[in-house]
């Protein structure tokens, strides 16, 4: 099934120049553990930002906690700067339900007010369960609720799109 | 089995860190790393533990073991609500259950338990609906768990590792909860020499056991050492003549310069207070560079918050 999907490494480029004509480079990039910081790290390179990158471990505000608990390695989020005010370019790679986007967000507030958000995915693989959508998609993909997409990273670095 | 355990492997309640595999002990401490960002931001808070109610039941008193289990429930989005509870010396184990019944009654979900006798968590964790987890905060000189595991998170975060590390704890073993909670962690996550240091009336029987070397010369027991850890002398707790006089016992175990100089140079100075200075460790020593003994109240909070998050978490 792997060779169906396209190279990760060429949809993060057409991504980044989907993204580059009216990047304000005010922005901070903002990835979400473990995929969408692979994601941003690439990004952040093609679009020149000059600003460190952010990480975001969305953990501590997932909604189904109570359920399954807390996930056995949560990593620090590390935001380098002060986005009070500021426009945030907030990445993951494959957006599915939209409740990790709404953790993301709601952690985000807790770090100050943005001026903006906006978000990019690697892969849209539909199966929203809440009113968010991309501003910027690489791939957007019909895949039936009982399959996943998974991103990986080998040891070179290299990206890897599978569907399992 | 443990009863801290639930059957696959996640903690239920907080007792000791007796027999808690070091697994455990590193995801604590991992978790509470995430969790020292939380209380540099604009909002200290995340919403994990939001609409839970967690009760610090105080049978004993004390300021900051209290108020960091507060702040650390607080800034996970908990309900908060403190009992100092007087016991007299007729307060048998009825009494307390029927305390813990009517805060169950109350929808409590988490229970902080301090007690002077040993063993009053561990008997209250027996007692409770299964949806309700118990820490201990402090009981008799049995453990303090979490005092442990915040003295474990602060050598890792100075030291970096523990494989090779010499670590001596100073004092009164004898009365010390902190003590054996210590000792059972260090041991557990593979520190290679730990020391105890104290006079022969002050260290308990077998302490050899738990795995240390002992020292009753201090000037000997700090040679070489990478992190000592000062315990309080547990005057309210003496009985008999332990110890001639507090000047005496500062003279030959309280720690000044001179005696943290035969440290290793980048050796660590810890203390889970209050502090008896003069006693146990000269003011000089207590404020100075090597001392990260104000670093272990934050961090305190980090830990506490990492309990009770893999405590509240995945009840269904």
């Amino acid at each position: 099934m792997t060779a169906s999907l396209p190279d990760a490494t060429s949809l993060i480029d057409a991504l980044a120049a989907a993204i580059a004509p009216g990047f304000d480079p005010d922005t901070r990039i903002v990835g979400i553990h473990t995929g969408g910081v692979w994601v941003a790290e690439r990004l952040h390179a093609l679009l020149r930002s000059p600003h460190p990158i952010g990480q975001l471990d969305i953990s501590f505000y997932r909604d189904d906690f109570s359920r399954i608990g807390l996930h056995p390695q949560v990593k620090p989020s590390n935001l380098p700067y002060d986005l009070e005010g500021r426009p945030l370019l907030l990445v993951d790679d494959v957006l599915h339900t939209g409740r990790t986007i709404r953790a993301a967000m709601n952690e985000l507030f807790d770090y100050g007010r943005p001026a903006l958000i906006q978000l990019a995915v690697l892969v849209d693989r539909g199966g929203r369960e809440l009113p968010i959508r991309p501003d910027f998609a690489g791939l957007v993909l019909d895949v039936p609720a009982h399959q996943n997409i998974n991103l990986s990273r080998l040891d070179d670095g290299h990206l890897t799109l599978s569907i399992a | 089995m443990n009863p801290q355990l639930t059957t696959d492997g996640r903690l239920r309640h907080l007792l000791t860190l007796d027999g808690l595999p070091r697994a455990i002990l590193t995801q604590i401490l991992d978790t509470a790393e995430s969790f020292m960002d939380v209380g540099e931001r604009e909002v200290k808070k995340v919403p994990l533990l939001r609409g839970k109610s967690i009760f610090n039941l105080f049978f004993e008193p004390s300021t900051r073991t209290r108020t960091t289990f507060e702040i650390a429930a607080k800034r996970l989005s908990a309900d908060v609500v403190n009992l100092n509870i007087a016991t007299s010396s007729q307060t048998k184990g009825e009494a307390i259950l029927d305390t813990v019944d009517n805060l169950a009654a109350m929808h409590a979900d988490m229970f902080i338990v301090r007690h002077s006798q040993s063993g009053a968590a561990h008997f209250i964790a027996r007692n409770v609906a299964p949806h309700i987890s118990v820490v201990n905060a402090g009981d008799g000189r049995h453990a303090h768990p979490t005092q442990g595991l915040l003295d474990m998170f602060t050598i890792r975060r100075y030291k970096g590792a523990f494989h090779n590390l010499t670590v001596a704890v100073v004092g009164d073993v004898l009365h010390s909860r902190v003590a054996r909670s210590q000792i059972h962690a260090l041991t557990t996550l593979g520190v290679p020499e730990v020391r105890v240091i104290g006079p022969k009336t002050l260290l308990p029987a077998g302490v050899e056991q738990m795995g240390v070397k002992v020292f009753h010369n201090m000037e000997q027991g700090l040679a070489g050492c990478d992190v000592v850890i000062m315990l309080r002398l547990q005057n309210e707790r003496m009985r008999g003549a332990l110890l001639p006089s507090a000047q005496e016992y500062f003279k030959f175990f309280g720690l000044t310069p001179e005696k943290l100089a035969l440290a290793k140079p980048d050796a660590i100075v810890m203390h889970p207070g209050p502090m008896n200075r003069g006693v146990e460790i000269d003011s000089e020593v207590a404020d100075g560079p090597q001392s990260v003994i104000l670093p272990q109240v934050t961090y305190g909070i980090a830990v506490r918050m990492a309990v009770m998050a893999m405590l509240a978490g995945g009840s269904q």
